[in-house]
């Protein structure tokens, strides 16, 4: 669904920031990319969007080469992408209702979006949304009323409002505490596997990725260092990405710990605001 | 899960209607009849607004090739046949700026002590804020009327009244800044037994410098472009000039003296950025 | 604040020797070129005028107290036109600052060159001051509070455009980039990410201009352009200082006045 052949981004700055990637995420797959800070995880996710302009190689998107689009048919591309951001970015200042339906603005015309006159299926969807990450009664509270647990579930509804069919996410935990991280990583996890969503997710915690994902690729100075299932993740291979380090608590004994935290969380109890009352 | 004592009949109302697809954003102002109440009021002020205006079209029309010629000057504007009256105004109005931000910014601190709740005492406060308050109601030029009308006409009226004008403005600015310093270096030095002197010196200079000298240079700014002005009314400067020039209708001088002005305006803006930098 | 040793003792200074050198260099300088300033507006002054400058002032005073509040009535007229110059020039100011702000943004701009055309009007116009843009515009569009409503519109442009696309160079960068990535268009990103964002600073910053318009209005009827600068202007070609008085008076009581409301406003809108 998504392939990634020989992509290398250089910045204007010089930096070499990734390396002729080549890499396949089939549909309804959720890959993790791990990788010690600046080895261009960020970059690639960008990438993907166009965000960030790849310097060469190719990104096809169900056999569409997105590198090549402009104008209207890059908007249509990433409509079809959702990206979820390690500070949510929210609007912060557009209530959350806005927020969520601000993911169908590239369905809708100028005139109708600055109205706010959004089709009722719409609106509907975007309340199952916030049904299903548990906010439906905070539609009208601004985004700056929000704690960072339920920034980051509007964000997450606002990237499936354009029914995409794959997510790319930037270190979605990284400012939150770790109940709520977990929660916010089984919410994306499960939500992607309902839609049978693709899923690119940046990630800094392996034992939380390794519990999640289906497959973790792993990044390093650029260059594609791992790619294969969470348990073939061992401290040689980490150590291969990240560098020397005594890696034993994270591959050996927390598997046990990670267990029992996982079981402290009702697995079938929806999830809903509980970590911030 | 949701918190059920801030659901009030009103969000209730908009969950439902949300369920049926409808929704609206939260207008600004909650209460209907006070928006209802605005709405009017400002479509009240438009017609109002709107009945006070007289514009004489026919005279606007006949003046549209004047504003064509005034634009095109523009592209041709003529620095030479007023070369000196051009330069001894600018030569002018650049001393009395600089004359008047000295003096001004000089006296402005006094007031501007004077003017802090948290350092004067109540008597000296009132008389101080008046100063303030007189300096920034009366614009440059009304005060320039008076100060020609007792110096007689020149640069010196022009000088005392830009010096005027740069005291309230600093002294205010100044004024709300002390007011705003930290407590805790005032306390802590005023309990090591200084006097009120070193007192201002050690505890409050240190922390409004900086920002003085930047809004210092802001003010030479605006005082050149008042300069531009107040000639109008004989207190020296290029405004005598550039009067002249646009009662003549002679656009190509007065073309020339308003591109000179934006340059020098422009100049010190990039200068008083960077001494803004070099400063801190 | 180095501590430099002279013999054995150390001694504390604010700064370096060669550093205060030239800081002592910098204030000599700065010193005479305020001397230099000063001969030049001496050369230029009629001291004579001077000895009785107290007199002048004493009996100018003298006569404006008490003020003649005979004429407050046939004052309101001009006043509410005073009015009306500031607010309709300042909302016109506003209509072409706002487009020209986003010209003028790095972050929003289309084009570079477009930037360059928009920070040119925008330093053009706040340049200039509203009273000479009135004279110009009397000379064009004849006399009258037309010509004062397009001066503070013309002066109005400059401030306002400056402060809202500094506002929009400094909003955050990754609402605007998430809703770039849903694939909205360039319009609905400005509206939904940028638009909330500036908005307050918006709201305060066409506040605070429209006080200053208040006060500048005041003296534009002095070059032809309307309001209570005409009557003002009248009362004192005609040395009627009481009447001057009371035009004074007036305009303190509306600078308060439209001080506190722009005061109240920029409150509610934080
Ligand atoms: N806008 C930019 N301009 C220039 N260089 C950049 C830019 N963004 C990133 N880089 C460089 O590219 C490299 C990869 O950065 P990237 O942000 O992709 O890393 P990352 O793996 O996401 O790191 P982290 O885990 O800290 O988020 C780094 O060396 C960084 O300095
Ligand atoms: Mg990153």
């Amino acid at each position: 669904m998504l392939t990634l052949t020989g992509l290398s981004k250089r910045y204007d700055t010089g930096d070499l920031a990734l390396t002729d990637i080549t890499l396949e995420v089939p549909a309804g797959q959720v890959m993790a990319l791990i990788g010690p800070s600046g080895a261009g995880k960020s970059t690639l996710i960008r990438c993907v969007n166009r965000l960030v302009e790849p310097s060469s190689g190719t990104v096809l998107l169900d056999g569409q080469d997105i590198t090549r689009v402009r104008g209207t048919k890059l908007r249509q591309a990433r409509r079809q992408i959702g990206m979820i951001f390690q500070n949510y970015a929210l609007v912060e200042r557009l209530s959350v209702m806005e927020n969520v339906l601000s993911g169908r603005l590239a369905y809708l015309g100028f005139w109708r979006s600055f109205l706010r006159q959004f089709p009722s299926s719409d609106i509907k969807q975007a309340l199952n949304l916030l049904e299903r990450v548990g906010l439906e009664t905070m539609f009208d509270k601004r985004g700056d009323a929000l704690s960072g647990g339920q920034k980051q579930r509007v964000g997450i509804a606002r990237a499936l409002m354009q029914n995409p069919k794959l997510l790319l996410v930037d270190e979605p935990t990284a400012s939150l505490d770790p109940k709520t991280s977990r929660q916010i990583m089984r919410l994306i996890c499960e939500l992607c596997r309902e839609q049978q969503l693709a899923a690119v997710i940046n990630i800094h915690d392996v034992v939380l990725a390794q519990q999640f994902v289906d497959r973790v690729v792993g990044l390093r100075a650029g260059k594609l260092v791992f790619d294969g299932p969470p348990s073939a993740l061992t401290e040689k291979t980490l150590t291969d990405i990240y560098g020397e380090e005594d890696w034993s608590t994270t591959t050996g004994e927390t598997d046990e710990s990670d267990e029992a935290a996982a079981a402290a969380i009702d697995p079938l109890k929806p999830i809903g605001q509980g970590g911030h009352p | 899960m949701s918190n059920p004592s801030t659901d009030s009949g009103a969000d209730q109302q908009r969950l439902a209607l949300l369920k049926d697809g409808i929704w609206k954003p939260l207008p600004l102002i909650r209460d209907a009849r006070w928006r209802w109440a605005l709405n009017a009021a400002v479509l009240l002020y438009i017609v109002l607004a709107w009945l006070s205006v007289d514009v004489n079209w026919s005279r606007v029309a006949q003046g549209m090739d004047r504003g064509v010629a005034f634009m095109a000057s523009f592209l041709q504007p003529d620095f030479v046949t007023r070369s000196g009256e051009i330069f001894t105004g600018l030569k002018e109005s650049l001393t009395m700026t600089l004359a008047a931000t000295v003096i001004g910014v000089l006296l402005a601190i006094p007031v501007g002590l004077g003017a802090a709740r948290n350092i004067s005492p109540l008597p000296v406060y009132l008389f101080c804020r008046t100063i303030i308050a007189l300096s920034r109601t009366f614009q440059e030029i009304i005060i320039a009327i008076l100060f020609v009308a007792m110096f007689g006409f020149g640069p010196l009226a022009g000088v005392v009244t830009l010096a005027f004008a740069t005291i309230g403005f600093m002294a205010k600015l100044l004024a709300e800044d002390i007011e705003d310093t930290q407590k805790e270096p005032l306390e802590a030095i005023r309990a090591t037994g200084a006097s009120w002197l070193q007192w201002v010196n050690y505890a409050v200079q240190p922390q409004v410098m900086p920002r003085l000298i930047g809004l210092s240079l802001y003010r030479l700014d605006i005082n050149f472009r008042e300069s531009a002005v107040i000639g109008i009314v004989g207190a020296g400067g290029i405004g005598a000039t550039l009067n002249t020039s646009i009662n003549r209708y002679d656009y190509d001088t007065s073309a020339a003296i308003l591109l000179l002005i934006i340059v020098i305006v422009l100049m010190s803006e990039y200068l008083s950025g960077y001494v803004r930098k070099w400063t801190q | 604040m180095p501590l430099i040793r002279q013999g054995d003792q150390p001694v504390w200074k604010k700064r370096e020797p060669l550093k205060q050198y030239a800081h002592w260099a910098g204030w000599m300088l700065g010193g005479m070129l305020f001397v230099w300033c000063w001969a030049i507006i001496s050369e230029n002054t009629i001291w004579e005028f001077l000895y009785d400058a107290d007199e002048q002032a004493a009996s100018l005073i003298g006569r404006m107290i008490p003020p003649d509040w005979s004429i407050t009535g046939s004052l309101m007229l001009p006043l509410w036109d005073t009015i009306n110059i500031a607010t309709v020039g300042t909302v016109m100011g506003i209509a072409i600052a706002f487009p020209l702000a986003f010209l003028a943004a790095r972050n929003t701009t289309p084009h570079p060159a477009l930037r360059a055309v928009a920070l040119a009007i925008i330093v053009s116009s706040r340049s200039i001051n509203a009273l000479i843009w009135a004279m110009l515009l009397v000379t064009i569009v004849g006399p009258g509070s037309f010509a004062g409503m397009l001066a503070i519109a013309l002066r109005s442009i400059g401030f306002v455009g400056k402060l809202v696309y500094e506002a929009i160079e400094e909003i955050h960068p990754t609402p605007v980039e998430a809703l770039s990535a849903t694939g909205a268009g360039r319009s609905q990103v400005l509206a939904y990410a940028v638009w909330p964002q500036i908005m307050p600073a918006f709201a305060g910053i066409c506040v605070y201009r429209w006080d200053i318009n208040i006060r500048e209005a005041t003296t534009l009827g002095l070059v032809g352009a309307g309001g209570i600068g005409l009557q003002m202007n009248a009362a004192i070609n005609n040395l009627a200082w009481g009447q001057v008085a009371t035009v004074f008076v007036l305009i303190f009581a509306t600078v308060v006045v439209s001080e506190w409301v722009s005061a109240k406003v920029r409150h509610a809108m934080l």
